[in-house]
This record gives structure tokens, sequence and C-alpha cells, in this order.
């Protein structure tokens, strides 16, 4: 920081601590201009689309592949628990109730983090180190209702759908490993395990992959949209946006369970 | 040499700028720049490497803020445009890059109607098509529709987004050092090409250069740019004459080496 006399200006706290506020508040003017724009017309109805069909439909074979694996190992290292007190048939309504509350949620926010957060920060970090995004600026176009908007939009709707996805097949998973050990039936399996899962349940997961989502998607745009120092400001940016997503998806973990926790 | 363009018309002032500062921490880019771009004149800025050239057009564009000083483009102070406003007005401005900025996920195509169609929600698709091929004819790269931006020359690129900017039917063009890094063969197409949209499209334009051929040959006056000042500022003649070290130096390394 250097003062208009061009004498270095003399930090407030330390360097490191006055950073750290300058960053707080671009990210929450950051922030504020996403509700800001969201809310003005016109909607980008159509880069809104895509942007879901590649953080949806890009994502599922991953997902699929991470959830029903979660559900399957899940099942096999809780059963020896279980089974030392002869209660394996409560199998369903635990992996239900730990998939749909937290690991469906939270598998599907990391994957989505590093899959998803990765790409959107390099993207649009790349778009802006090669003027990309001044270009839209000056063809009149509004870069930040066009890039950030559709991308904040589309993790924040997409994740809790790829949630609910992940939750059933991690059941699945976990059913296969039950059917090969019981030879229970399916329909036996989903009803044992739905029968202890709550509105209340299904109501906090849903928040907290939308939580995750706009995280997600607003960590990695802010990184993206004001990357720098060219290529290198390319990867820091995709690299950051990994990072700090996951980084908060763990605090908001934190702060939704307690808060869930004491309504129930 | 440029033949000074009979069109231009003197008593239409089309970006004037004033008194104009610009600071980046204790780097004083800009430092008092006066400059007038009247209608139909090419105005060429030469100086060399980050004398504060790009931040001048930037700041015309309204990309950057001025500390002090005004610019009037048009006849409205950037400055104290709305957002709105500021967007009206880019839509009479054309900015070419020096990287060219092409959008990379899209075709030639798709990049020159890409402003057309956010800017224009009623146009049909047969009123895209018409209009980028006109563009594409102007800049001679009809042929480029359907490829993607990796696949062009850098001749090709900066000329696509010449044509990028012309597709909005600009009054003034900007262009930040449109023939840097080309051969000496694309740099005469490119000053051609300058001079065509010039003629065809009648803009006005400020052409960022550190080229002393493209300035000859798109210039109809230049500023020559030191340390974020313009130390000679006329015609070519006028300004080669006067005896500053740095044009002189720009002079023989461009002409006599």
């Amino acid at each position: 920081m250097d003062s208009s006399n061009g004498q270095p200006e003399k930090p407030v706290i330390s360097p490191g601590v006055d950073r750290f506020f300058v960053s707080v508040h671009t990210t929450f003017l950051f922030v504020a201009r996403f509700f800001r724009e969201l809310f003005r017309f016109p909607f980008e109805t159509r880069e809104f689309i895509r942007q879901c069909y590649m953080v949806g439909y890009k994502s599922l074979a991953l997902i699929s592949l991470t959830g029903f694996i979660t559900g399957l190992v899940f099942t096999k290292q809780s059963r020896p628990s279980l089974s030392e007190f002869g209660a394996t048939s409560w199998l369903p309504s635990l992996i239900a109730i730990a998939v749909v509350r937290a690991l469906a949620p939270l598998v599907t926010a990391l994957i989505c983090a590093g899959k998803v957060g990765s790409s959107i920060g390099a993207e649009l970090g790349s778009m802006r180190v090669t003027e990309q995004i001044d270009a839209m600026e000056v063809s009149a176009i509004n870069p930040f209702k066009y890039l950030v908007v559709t991308r904040v939009l589309a993790t924040t709707v997409c994740l809790p759908i790829l949630m609910a996805y992940t939750a059933l097949v991690g059941l699945m998973g976990s059913y296969l490993d039950v059917h090969m050990n019981e030879q229970t039936s399916m329909t036996f399996f989903f009803l044992k395990a739905f029968s202890d899962i709550t509105f209340l349940d299904l109501f906090a997961s849903t928040f907290k992959a939308m939580a995750y989502g706009f995280t997600i998607g607003i960590v990695s745009c802010y990184q993206g949209y004001n990357a720098s120092q060219g290529t290198q400001g390319v990867g820091k940016a995709a690299n950051t946006s990994v990072v700090i997503s996951m980084f908060l998806i763990f605090i908001e973990e934190v702060i939704i369970v307690q808060v869930v926790n004491s309504i129930r | 040499m440029k033949q000074r363009n009979p069109e231009i018309d003197m008593n239409d002032v089309v970006i004037s700028i004033r008194d104009l500062y610009k600071s980046f921490g204790s780097n004083h880019v800009l430092r008092g720049i006066n400059l007038d771009v009247h209608k139909g004149e090419n105005v060429v800025v030469l100086g060399r490497s980050g004398t504060g050239k790009s931040v001048l057009i930037k700041i015309i564009v309204g990309l950057l803020y001025p500390d002090s000083g005004t610019v009037n483009v048009l006849g409205k102070d950037i400055s104290s445009l709305t957002e709105a406003d500021l967007r009206e007005l880019r839509m009479q401005v054309g900015f070419s890059f020096q990287s060219a900025a092409l959008y990379d996920s899209m075709t030639v195509g798709e990049n020159l109607a890409f402003p057309l169609r956010r800017n224009n929600k009623h146009i049909s698709n047969d009123q895209v098509r018409r209009m980028v091929d006109i563009v594409l004819d102007a800049v001679g790269l009809s042929q480029a529709i359907n490829q993607l931006p990796a696949e062009l020359s850098g001749g090709q690129r900066k000329r696509i987004g010449i044509a990028r900017t012309l597709i909005l039917k600009p009054q003034i063009m900007l262009y930040d050092e449109p023939t840097a890094g080309l051969d000496p063969i694309t740099c005469i197409e490119i000053n051609n090409l300058i001079n065509e949209v010039q003629r065809r499209f009648n803009t006005s334009s400020i052409i960022i250069t550190h080229d002393l051929t493209c300035a000859k040959e798109t210039g109809d006056s230049i500023a020559v740019m030191q340390e974020g000042q313009f130390v000679a500022q006329g015609s070519f003649d006028e300004v080669f004459q006067k005896e500053n070290e740095l044009i002189q130096s720009f002079y023989q390394y461009n002409f006599i080496q």
C-alpha cells in the first residue's frame, strides 16, 4: 500500500491483518453485488441452464461412484460393531441417518468443491487474465451477471439435487452389502431405512446442500473473477477456490449441525 | 505516409480529455493528459511500453477510473455516468485488445454474434448471420466463421477482435497495440484494415502503439507519450521534426537501423 505522495503507507494493524480485512470487505461487496444482480432483469436463463448441465450432469459419474462406495464401505465398517450386539437389523436405519444427515451433503459438497470449484476458478481466472471479461464489459455486456450470477445460482440449485442423488446411490451401495449378507429385500431395506428419517433431517440436509453450493459458487467465482498475475494467477484461483470452499464447508457443517441439534 | 482524412470534422470533438491524472500506488502513470479526437480522425498515441498508453484508453472506455481530470466521450463525462449509461455509451465505442481477447470456448461466428445478441434481445437469427457476414467480409476472414480462436494465427485473431467491435457499429474505435507481435506483412494488413475501417464505417479512432510504421500509416495526428505526459502532438512530420530525445530515438530505431 502506498500513499499518494509515493511513501509507503503505514499499516493500521499489520500488513497481514490489514490485507485480511480488506479481502473480507471486498468479498462482502462481491456477495452484495451477487444479490443485487440476481434480482435485476434480464435473467440469463440460457447460460444458467448451461451451467446447471455443467455442474449437475457432468458431475453425475463421479458422484455416483463416490456415493455408492461411501454407502457400501460405511455399511461394511459398521457391520462388525453392530453384529457384536446382534443388532445388524439396525444397519438400514443407521446408514440412512448417517447418509441423509451427514455423508450425502458433505461428500457431494467436497466432490463438487474439487471438481466444479476448481473448474469455475480456473475458467473465470483465465478469462480475467486474457482480458475476456474486460472484452465483455466493453461490449456493453454485464460480465458479472452473465458469468457469476449464473454459476453461483447453478451450484446453489444443483447441489441439493446432487445430494439427493448421492443419498440414493449411497443407500443402494449399502443395500447391496445388506442384501448379500442378510438377503434383505429392497422394499424392506428402504422401509426400514426411511423409518427413522424425519422431515427436519430432509430439510436440514437440503438447506446444507444449498449453503454448500452457494459457498462453492461464490468462492470460486470470487477467486476467478479477481484473478491476477497471468497464468500463475489462474492456478492460484483454481487452487484457492477448492481450499477455501472446503474450509468453509466444514465450518458451515459444524454451525448447521449445532443449530439443527438445538431444534431437534 | 497516410494522407490526412479529408472528412475530419474539426468542429466536432468526439473525445475530449482534460488534465487527466491516474496513479497506481506510488506509480504515477498519467500526469496531466490533454487530448482532443475529432470526428473521423485517427489519433495515434505513441510511446514506449509501460508509459500509460493502455491505461489512457481503458479510462476512456470506463474500465479504469481517473484520479482527477475529465474524460468526455461523445459529449458524456465518463466519471459521472451510471452503470446503464456507461453500458449504452460502450455500444458506441469499440475496443480492440492487444491480445484480441476472443472468447476461447466460442467459434469465430459465435464470438461475433455474442455482443450483438446480448445487446439486441429481439434480433432474428437471419439478421445476426447477415451482420456477422458483413463484418467478417470487412476484415477479410469470411472463411474462418466456424473456426475456434485457438485455430487462428495472431493476425487473424486481431482481425476477428476488430470485427467483433465493428458488429455493434461503433462511432469510436480504440486500438490497443494492434500490430504488436505480428510479422511485417501482417502489420501492413492490420494498418490497411484500420484505415479501411475508418473509411468504410466513418469511425474516429485512438491507436495505441510503439510501432512507428503503424503510426505513420494510420495516424491523421500523433501524440507522443513519455512518463505519463504528451511531449509532442501534431502531424507525423511536425512531431518528428522536434528535437526530443525519445522521439528521435524512436525514429532512428524504426527507420534508420
